[in-house]
């Protein structure tokens, strides 16, 4: 199939950006959206122009370092990464446009590339459990439910992709955040620094220029991991109570 | 194109005559050297020589330790376990990775699970039956007293992990469950479902990311390492291009660890991430720290089989696969084309089950693969036929899903089905999956001592890009289990020994070595945007790739090595006067990076051939056609080839072209456990 594809480019954080045009012939189904772009880049520096930049690693929808704004959608129309949308969720003659995450806090570094680093920056503030390698009891001393075992896991599965906060009108990272906080709130080991860990990251989040969440839900609808909604309940029930106890 | 100051060129590196003794497939690609005679693992009883190490390994006072610096290049398992310990230790910490988190190291892709000899299962598990299976799971090429110590800290890291929240499988009664995995006969492998590196990295990841908080780690996001410092014979930091800026950046410190990851993309086509890559290693190997067993190499059975030309990577099926599916292919090659569904059982060949009885699928991954790649070169392989072959067998989950129930199988396998559903557009719980082998994992990589030190003082290495724990084969779930057992339990005991020696001469940046480093990255820069070539870098990748996946993949012969080299050395000369990479030096520039990468494999994959070629024997991953049973099973030469070959590099001083490098071997020694032949039937 043939595709035409509107791609936002920028040299740089510094400079002004602009969608520019590119046709791509000869896509196969099987082939990965990325793949289709790599293919595109072998185009551009067959004719000498700079291929486009953008991020992945994995390739697995895994390591949560894709992620391109397909047709205004994060990670476009399937639920999965962008490393995982394969062509055959497209047509001949689609005209497709890609764009980087748009987010105050996630500045655009290079064409589709966008820095992250206020994710880590929130993790900084208590997105853990404190224990120093070799002070940890014998496994099986904890006893987890495992009910409570698979909700942490459910919600620890989230990649760091930054989807939610690229689908949010208020650019919020609530649904990242709600993910850790229950992920480490399910579990007896992550209850002593409860308190503290939702006050410090909440505080991280705004401070980093993400936005607050109005319960719109657009974050867990692109979410590639399906990360539910009710983390972000979790995340202000937990806040609620912190500040009741006096955090 | 240009001159090149700096370049690996050469068709025709110095032969010499071979000498009495040599005898081997390789006489006179390279130069024999002396042999390694300590590995510095302490005497006495196997299951006292960590005690002792620990013990005699010197302490750094709390006070000094803030004096003392460490760059740790990788944030995974190896790395980020690292950098997290030895932050809570007081050091300080310098942490690097080329992706924009720490958190997106490779690490995170593992799927499968994580083996410790907790014996949660009353099954007969032990530390010394975990020793026993990665000892004879890599076919008596490993060092016994490094494998011992692995299965002893094992317990330790599923202590540690669950302390840290990952969340692991449990059973109803809320204890950990376990599986049995790869070709073990035992219960000992703990999982989040099939995340489990994911959760395991996560796990690393928080801790490291509480260092930061800490003030003890800093963290260098979409940082790359492209040169090693070595001052007065000791490696003292780093050179690192900034890949959001291009800047070149200088990195000093009292010690430098690698936890790079593995080489897998030396086929370009491999289970590892994009950016996986040699450079830091290979740079390192270029100032002197040896490169132990490169050839030997990890081909997982369970991948999904390659599409088109237009593939970039391969995607593995967790290997847990096999416990509930069957391997088979049709009988008759007249049925390669049909539905599955359509051919009765009868003509079905299970053909795991029928040669390997005891073990069936569960067999290991090379001897799984290698009976793969016969099928499909019998012409009873399944799929599309790509340029002529069907490269495909069926990996079927009918009978689990009737004997378990289709709900049983979502719920231990929902989210590979779902990836292999996504990537195919087939449904594997209706239609068997099609699986072929792909390059997963590399058994060799620098060597080190039993303290993890390089042969350059000062640089230790962990995780996958070290050599040590897995000869010529490795378990499954073990990669992850060595990640984090070098990184929390190993490195910080014997890094201190090190650093005892400490506070050390302050190294400054106008030092000789440091700017010899440094313009060396300036000029290899230089030379890659400059050749103005026609091809593309992939291109080149691509190439080396099918090289070095015909004839130093599943099987290797002399003639085909040989052959191998020679590609290599014209396709290396051509990239270096036709490459092209567009852009420029002082922005984000992934050809740029791609181009340095390649140019490392480019040498690296030249090494994997000789050293393949010189060990005229079948063991583990490394199958030589010329030694085999006469049914076709592999057969070691333990009278030979008993030694771990680690390679120093001996390039031309004038040209910086690759040399003859020079073989030193180590003699593999057991004392508590017998050699012996491996068979699965
Ligand atoms: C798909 C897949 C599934 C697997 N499943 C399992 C499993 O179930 N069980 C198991 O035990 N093992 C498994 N393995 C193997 C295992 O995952 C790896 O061997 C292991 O995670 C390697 O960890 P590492 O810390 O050594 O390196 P990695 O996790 O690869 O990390 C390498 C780090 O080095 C950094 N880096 C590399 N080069 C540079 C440079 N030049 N400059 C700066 N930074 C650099 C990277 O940024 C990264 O942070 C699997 C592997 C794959 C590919
Ligand atoms: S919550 Fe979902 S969308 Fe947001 S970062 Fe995590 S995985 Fe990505
Ligand atoms: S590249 Fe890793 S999730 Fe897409």
């Amino acid at each position: 199939m043939k595709v035409t594809l509107k791609i936002w480019r920028q040299p740089d954080a510094a400079s002004d950006g602009a969608m520019h045009t590119y046709e791509v012939d000869d896509v196969s189904e099987d082939m990965s959206f990325l793949e289709m772009l790599d293919v595109l880049n072998e185009q551009l520096n067959a004719r000498d122009e700079e291929p486009i930049a953008f991020d992945s690693d994995c390739r697995e929808g895994i390591c949560g370092m894709c992620g391109l704004m397909i047709n205004g959608e994060p990670h476009g129309p399937e639920v999965t990464t962008t490393c995982q949308l394969h062509m055959r969720s497209f047509k001949d003659g689609d005209e497709i446009v890609i764009e980087p995450w748009r987010a105050d806090a996630f500045p655009v570094v290079k064409d589709l590339c966008v820095d992250r680093g206020a994710f880590d920056r929130i993790i900084q503030q208590g997105g853990y459990i404190s224990v120093n390698t070799g002070a940890a009891p014998e496994a099986h001393s904890i006893q987890v439910p495992k009910e409570a075992a698979d909700r942490a896991f459910d919600v620890a599965t989230c990649i760091g992709c930054g989807a939610c906060v690229a689908a949010c009108p208020n650019g919020s990272a609530s649904l990242f955040m709600g993910a850790k906080i229950t992920h480490l709130g399910e579990l007896p080991q992550g209850q002593a620094e409860r308190d503290t860990r939702v006050v410090s990251m909440v505080a991280q989040h705004d401070h980093e220029g993400f936005g607050g969440c109005t319960n719109i839900g657009e974050c867990t609808a692109a979410c590639p991991k399906e990360i539910p909604l009710d983390v972000i309940s979790q995340l202000n029930k937990d806040l609620r109570t912190a500040l009741q106890h006096g955090h | 194109m240009t001159d090149m100051p700096d370049t690996t060129l050469t068709s025709d590196p110095s032969y010499h005559e071979p000498s009495a003794g040599e005898s081997d497939d390789a006489v006179g690609y390279y130069v024999p050297g002396d042999p390694i005679i300590d590995a510095k693992a302490p005497d006495g009883p196997i299951d006292e020589r960590w005690s002792t190490r620990k013990f005699e390994a010197r302490l750094v006072n709390p006070a000094n330790r803030r004096k003392l610096s460490i760059i740790i290049v990788g944030t995974g398992l190896a790395g980020a376990s690292a950098a997290a310990t030895l932050g809570e230790a007081g050091y300080v910490v310098k942490s690097f990775c080329y992706q924009d988190s720490p958190r997106r190291a490779h690490s995170i892709a593992a799927q499968g699970g994580i083996n410790a000899a907790k014996n949660y299962k009353e099954d007969g598990d032990s530390v010394h039956r975990l020793f026993y299976d990665t000892v004879k799971g890599g076919d008596y090429r490993s060092r016994e007293s490094n494998v011992y110590r692995l299965a002893e800290v094992s317990t330790n890291i599923i202590d540690q992990c669950v302390a840290q929240g990952v969340p692991f499988a449990r059973e109803y009664g809320g204890l950990l469950d376990n599986r049995s995995f790869g070709g073990v006969q035992v219960s000992r492998t703990f999982y989040a479902r099939g995340q489990t590196g994911q959760q395991l990295l996560i796990g690393a990841y928080q801790a490291l990311e509480r260092q930061v908080h800490a003030g003890t780690v800093t963290t260098y996001t979409r940082h790359e390492m492209l040169e090693l410092i070595v001052v007065d014979g000791k490696a003292r930091g780093i050179i690192a291009r900034d890949m959001v800026t291009g800047a070149i950046e200088t990195h000093l410190a009292d010690v430098v660890v690698l936890a790079s990851g593995g080489y897998g993309n030396v086929f370009y086509l491999s289970t590892n991430a994009m950016g996986s890559n040699v450079t830091a290693s290979w740079r390192a190997h270029r100032k002197g720290a040896y490169m132990a067993n490169p050839c030997y190499t990890q081909i997982h059975p369970t991948c999904i089989p390659v599409s088109g030309a237009h593939q970039s990577k391969l995607t593995l099926m967790s290997e847990s696969l096999r416990n509930d599916g069957r391997i088979w292919v049709p009988k008759k090659k007249e049925d390669c084309a049909k539905d599955p569904r359509d051919i009765p059982e009868a003509d079905r060949d299970y053909y795991l089950e029928r040669i390997y009885p005891s073990f069936g699928n569960l067999v290991p991954r090379d001897i799984a693969s290698r009976a793969a790649k016969y099928q499909c070169d019998d012409g009873r392989g399944v799929g599309p036929e790509v340029e002529g072959v069907r490269r495909g067998v069926y990996l079927d989950f009918a009978d689990a899903i009737a004997r378990l129930g289709r709900e049983a199988v979502e719920e231990k396998y929902g989210n590979l089905f779902d990836m292999y559903a996504r990537i195919t557009g087939e449904d594997p719980y209706v239609v068997p999956m099609r699986i072929y082998p792909a390059v997963h994992y590399v058994m060799g990589g620098l060597w080190v001592d039993y303290d993890l030190q390089s042969t350059i003082p000062g640089l230790f290495v962990t995780g996958e890009a070290n050599f040590s724990d897995h000869g010529a084969n490795r378990l499954g779930a073990s990669a992850l289990m060595q990640g984090l057992a070098d990184g929390y339990f190993v490195l910080p005991h014997t890094i201190r020994d090190y650093l005892a020696d400490g506070p050390f001469e302050t190294v400054a940046e106008d030092h000789p070595a440091v700017v010899e480093a440094r313009t060396a990255v300036e000029k290899r820069i230089e030379h890659f945007l400059t050749v103005n070539g026609t091809r593309s870098v992939d291109s080149y990748h691509r190439e080396l790739g099918n090289i070095m996946w015909e004839y130093c993949g599943m099987e290797r012969t002399e003639d085909g090595l040989r052959k191998a080299i020679d590609l290599i050395r014209t396709l290396r000369d051509d990239f270096h006067r036709n490459v092209k990479v567009l852009g420029s030096a002082d922005s984000l520039n992934q050809s740029l990076e791609k181009a340095g990468r390649v140019a490392d494999f480019l040498e690296l994959g030249e090494l994997m051939c000789i050293d393949a070629l010189n060990r005229r024997e079948s063991c583990g991953g490394h199958f030589r056609a010329e030694s085999q049973t006469e049914d076709g099973e592999a057969l070691r030469h333990d009278d030979l080839y008993a030694y771990v070959a680690a390679w120093e590099y001996a390039g031309d001083p004038d040209s910086d072209a690759m040399g003859a490098p020079v073989l030193h071997k180590e003699d593999l020694v057991y004392t508590a456990i017998e050699m012996k032949q491996r068979s699965y039937k």
